[in-house]
C-alpha cells in the first residue's frame, strides 16, 4: 500500500503540475488580439490588479449576479481554503504560523466546505435552468469533492488516523524517501480520490482557477485609445499595407 | 417567413421574472442564409461544400491559437448558471438554449470532442459531440439569436463573454460557405459603396442638400451639412441610416447644429460614409479592419485634424475600443483630441465650457429617459474616467431637456440590456426574436411610463433607434418615442450670431 500510494501520489503532482504548466503556458502564449475589458474597466495595471484580487478573493461578478450562489460559492472556496491551509502541516517538518493559526478553524471549515458542496449540488437537481446546463462530468466533480471533504472529515473526528505517520510518509516522499503509510481504509480512499482529482485537475473546468488571470475582459486595461495595442499575428497584416 | 407569435406580456420589473424553461421554443428562428453572391465577395465559400467538417474544425484551431478570449472561455466556465437568467433573448423567449451558457455549450461541446483529451475519450462524460449537419443547423439558428451585447459577462465569475463565442462560431460558419446574408450583404455594400445602406456618393449629395434647406427653413440659420472637404477640422463618421431613417436624421442635424454653433469646421466623407462595422459582427479580424481602413484613408485624403464618431454602439466599440489596433497609428492627427472622438464627448465638452447654449424649452412637455446602447456600456468607454458612458449622455440629455428620470437600476448602466437588435439580428425575417427579446427593455420602460410620466426614451445608437421604431408599437406606443440625443440637443441648442 505504501509504494501504491508513493507512486500515485508522485504521478498526480507530476500531471498536475505539468498538465498545469502547460495549459498555463497555453493561455500565456495565445495572443489577445483586441481590447475587450468588460467596461467600465480599469485605467491603469494597478487598477487591473485590484479588480482581478476582488474577483479572485470575493467573487465581485457573482455577487452581482447571483446572491445565493455567491453564498454557496463563497462558504465552499473559504472551507476548502481553510482546509488546504492546515493540510500544508502534512508536508512541513515545523508547522509554520499560518497553519497554526487557523488550527482551531479546521473542523468548521471542513463541515462549511461540505455544507458548500451539498448546497452547490442540491442547486443542480432543484433548479431548473442549473438542471439543464449541468453535465454528468458536474456532478461528478461535486461528488468528487464531497467524497474527499467527508472521508477527511470523518478521520478528522470519527476514526482518528495516525496523522504523525501520514506526516512522516509525506515528507519522506518529498524527499524521495519510503516511510510506511498507516494502512487505514478511509485514509486510502480519501488519497486516492485526492489524487484522482489533482489527475483530472488541468484536464477540467478546475482550470477556471488560473483561467481567471487570463481572462481578457477582466484582466485588461481600458486603454485603447492612449495606446495602440497590436498583437503579432495582427502585426503581419500591417506589412502588406500600402 | 415570420409566422404569428404572441407579444410578451410585460411584468413587473421589480419582480424580475425568470420564465420556466421552454425547450425549442426558437429552435426554428434563424435569418437567411447568404448567397454566393454575398459570400463570395468576402471571400467566403460560396456554398456549404463536400468537407466543410474538416475545415470547420481546422478553423476552429486557427481561431482557438489566434484569440486568448475563445481557449480560455472555452476552458474555464464551471457551469455555474449565473448568467442564464441574464440574457433578454433568454428572458423574452424561455428557449434554454438562449441562456448564454447553454450558447456556449454548443459550441464547447464540439470544442471538446476535437480539442481535449477529455472529450475524445469520453464524450458523453463531458457532453463532447461531433460537429454534424444537425449541430451546423444548431449554431446557425443560435448563434443567429445573440446579439453579442455583452450582458452575461458582466455577471460571469470569470468574465466569460458568450459574444466572443458567437463571433466565433459566426467565423468559422463563414469560412465554410454558411455565412448570413443580413450581414454579408452589407459588409459587401461597404465595400463597394462606402456605407451599408449603399447610398452612393450622388445620392448622399442630394439627399444633404435637401437637408440643410430643411433646417434652413426651420431655423432661419444656414446650417451646413459639409462633405469631402479639404482642411477641415473635424472629419465625422456616421452610420448611414443618420442620412436615412427617422430618428436618426433628426440626430445628424443635431450635429450638425453644434459643430455650427460652435464654429468647428468639419466634413462628413463619402468614402467613410459609414461608422458602423459588421465585420465584428462576423468575428471577422481582417473584414473588420478593411473597413476600418477606409476611415484612415479619408482621414489622410481631407487632411482632417480629428474624427469624431456619431451616435451609433457597436460602431462606437470598435472605433473606440478598435480603431487603433485596426488603423492606427494616428500620428498624423492632433495628438491634443483622443482618436477617435465621439459626438457625445464633443458636445457634452462643449456644454460644460459654455462653447454651445442649450434652452430647454426646445423640448418643452418631454420627459425623457435613456437606453444605454450595449456596446456603449459594456465595451467601451467615453470621457476619461470608467463609466463616463453614462455620465455623459445624460449630463448632455438633461442639460437638453426639463425632464430627466432613469429606468430600473438593474436596467441601466453596465446592467443595461440590449435593444433586442443589435449584433447582425436587425433583419425582418427575425422579427419574432427582435419583438420577444426587447421585453425586457420595454417592462423597465413601461414601469417609468407609468410611475413617472416618460413620454420618450433616448437612444445614442443607429440599431437600437431602427429597432424601437420597429417594435415600440407592438408594446402599444408610438414609433416616434424613440429619438435621437442629438436630436434633443438640436431641439434645445440656441443658434444664430447672437453675440
Ligand atoms: S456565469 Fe460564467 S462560469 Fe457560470 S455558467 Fe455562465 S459562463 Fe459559465
Ligand atoms: S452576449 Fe448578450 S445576447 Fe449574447 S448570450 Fe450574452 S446576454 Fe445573450
Amino acid at each position: 500500500m505504501t509504494i501504491f500510494f508513493a507512486i500515485l501520489f508522485m504521478v498526480a503532482t507530476l500531471v498536475m503540475v505539468v498538465g498545469l504548466g502547460l495549459k498555463i503556458a497555453q493561455y500565456a502564449r495565445t495572443p489577445a488580439p483586441l481590447k475587450i475589458p468588460t467596461t467600465p474597466a480599469p485605467l491603469t495595471k494597478p487598477g487591473v490588479a485590484f479588480r482581478l484580487g476582488r474577483e479572485a478573493l470575493m467573487f465581485e461578478s457573482l455577487f452581482k449576479g447571483n446572491k445565493p450562489l455567491w453564498l454557496f460559492a463563497m462558504i465552499f472556496h473559504l472551507g476548502l481554503a481553510v482546509v488546504l491551509i492546515r493540510h500544508v502541516r502534512y508536508f512541513e517538518t515545523s508547522v509554520g504560523p499560518l497553519v497554526a493559526l487557523v488550527q482551531p478553524l479546521a473542523q468548521p471549515a471542513g463541515l462549511a466546505m461540505v455544507a458548500g458542496l451539498l448546497l452547490l449540488l442540491a442547486r443542480r437537481v432543484v433548479i431548473e435552468r442549473i438542471r439543464y446546463i449541468t453535465g454528468k462530468s458536474d456532478i461528478l466533480m461535486l461528488v468528487l469533492l464531497i467524497a474527499i471533504g467527508a472521508s477527511g472529515m470523518a478521520m478528522k473526528c470519527l476514526v482518528h488516523t495516525d496523522i504523525v505517520a501520514v506526516k512522516a510518509f509525506f515528507t519522506g516522499l518529498m524527499g524521495f524517501e519510503l516511510r510506511p503509510l498507516p494502512t487505514d481504509p478511509l485514509l486510502a480512499v480519501h488519497l486516492l480520490l485526492v489524487a484522482a482529482l489533482m489527475i483530472i485537475f488541468p484536464f477540467s473546468k478546475l482550470l477556471h482557477a488560473p483561467g481567471l488571470f487570463f481572462s481578457p475582459t477582466r484582466n485588461q486595461t481600458d486603454t485603447p485609445r492612449e495606446h495602440r495595442h497590436l498583437c503579432d499575428w495582427a502585426a503581419k497584416l500591417e506589412e502588406k499595407r500600402s | 417567413m415570420a409566422a404569428p407569435f404572441d407579444t410578451p406580456e410585460l411584468g413587473n420589473v421589480e419582480e424580475r421574472r425568470i420564465p420556466a424553461l421552454k425547450v425549442g421554443a426558437m429552435a426554428e428562428s434563424k435569418p437567411y442564409v447568404a448567397a454566393a453572391a454575398h459570400q463570395e465577395p468576402l471571400g467566403f465559400p460560396g456554398v456549404l461544400e463536400e468537407g466543410w467538417e474538416k475545415k470547420a474544425i481546422g478553423h476552429m484551431g486557427e481561431l482557438l491559437s489566434k484569440y486568448r478570449s475563445l481557449q480560455v472561455f472555452m476552458d474555464i466556465c464551471v457551469k455555474c448558471g449565473a448568467c442564464t437568467d441574464k440574457c433578454h433573448y433568454f428572458l423574452g423567449t424561455a428557449d434554454p438554449k438562449n441562456m448564454p451558457v447553454a450558447r456556449q455549450d454548443l459550441f464547447r461541446s464540439v470544442y471538446r470532442r476535437y480539442f481535449t483529451p477529455m472529450g475524445k475519450i469520453a464524450p458523453n462524460l463531458v457532453g463532447a459531440r461531433d460537429l454534424t449537419k444537425d449541430v451546423l443547423d444548431e449554431w446557425y439558428n443560435y448563434f443567429h439569436q445573440c446579439s453579442q451585447c455583452r450582458r452575461c459577462s458582466v455577471f460571469c465569475p470569470y468574465g466569460i463573454d458568450t459574444a466572443e463565442i458567437s463571433m466565433a462560431a459566426r467565423d468559422i460558419m463563414d469560412s465554410i460557405g454558411q455565412g448570413q446574408k443580413y450581414c454579408n450583404e452589407i459588409i459587401g455594400k461597404v465595400h463597394k459603396i462606402g456605407n451599408n445602406l449603399g447610398l452612393p456618393a450622388p445620392a448622399l449629395l442630394d439627399t444633404l442638400e435637401g437637408l440643410e434647406e430643411d433646417m434652413e427653413a426651420e431655423t432661419g440659420v444656414a446650417v451646413k451639412l459639409p462633405i469631402d472637404v479639404h482642411g477641415a477640422e473635424v472629419l465625422l463618421v456616421t452610420p448611414s441610416a443618420d442620412f436615412f431613417a427617422e430618428p436618426h436624421i433628426l440626430g445628424l442635424m443635431g450635429y450638425a447644429k453644434v459643430f455650427h454653433a460652435a464654429g468647428v469646421s468639419w466634413t462628413l466623407s463619402t468614402l467613410a460614409s459609414e461608422a458602423g462595422n459588421f465585420g465584428m459582427f462576423i468575428g471577422n479580424y481582417e473584414q473588420m479592419r478593411k473597413i476600418s481602413l477606409r476611415i484612415r484613408e479619408a482621414a489622410l485624403q481631407l487632411g482632417v485634424k480629428r474624427i469624431i464618431f456619431g451616435e451609433c454602439g457597436h460602431a462606437w466599440r470598435v472605433a473606440y475600443s478598435f480603431l487603433n489596433t485596426l488603423a492606427g497609428p494616428w500620428d498624423f492627427l492632433d495628438p491634443r483630441y483622443p482618436v477617435p472622438q465621439h459626438i457625445l464627448e464633443f458636445t457634452n465638452d462643449l456644454i460644460s465650457r459654455k462653447g454651445i447654449k442649450l434652452d430647454k424649452s426646445g423640448n418643452d412637455g418631454m420627459v425623457l429617459t435613456v437606453h444605454d446602447s450595449c456596446n456603449v456600456a459594456r465595451g467601451a468607454r467615453m470621457g476619461d474616467t470608467p463609466g463616463g458612458q453614462f455620465t455623459i449622455p445624460r449630463a448632455v440629455i438633461q442639460a437638453s431637456v426639463p425632464k430627466f428620470v432613469d429606468m430600473h437600476p438593474d436596467t441601466i448602466c453596465e446592467k443595461t440590456f440590449c435593444c433586442g437588435g443589435g449584433g447582425g439580428l436587425l433583419t425582418d425575417e427575425l422579427i419574432e426574436l427582435r419583438v420577444k427579446g426587447s421585453a425586457p427593455r420595454m417592462e423597465a420602460l413601461k414601469d417609468v411610463v407609468e410611475r413617472e410620466g416618460v413620454t420618450h426614451m433616448a437612444a445614442m445608437c443607429a440599431i437600437c433607434k431602427a429597432q424601437f421604431t420597429k417594435i415600440l408599437p407592438y408594446f402599444g406606443h408610438d414609433r416616434e418615442m424613440v429619438v435621437s440625443v442629438h436630436q434633443l440637443v438640436s431641439n434645445a441648442i440656441i443658434l444664430g450670431d447672437n453675440d
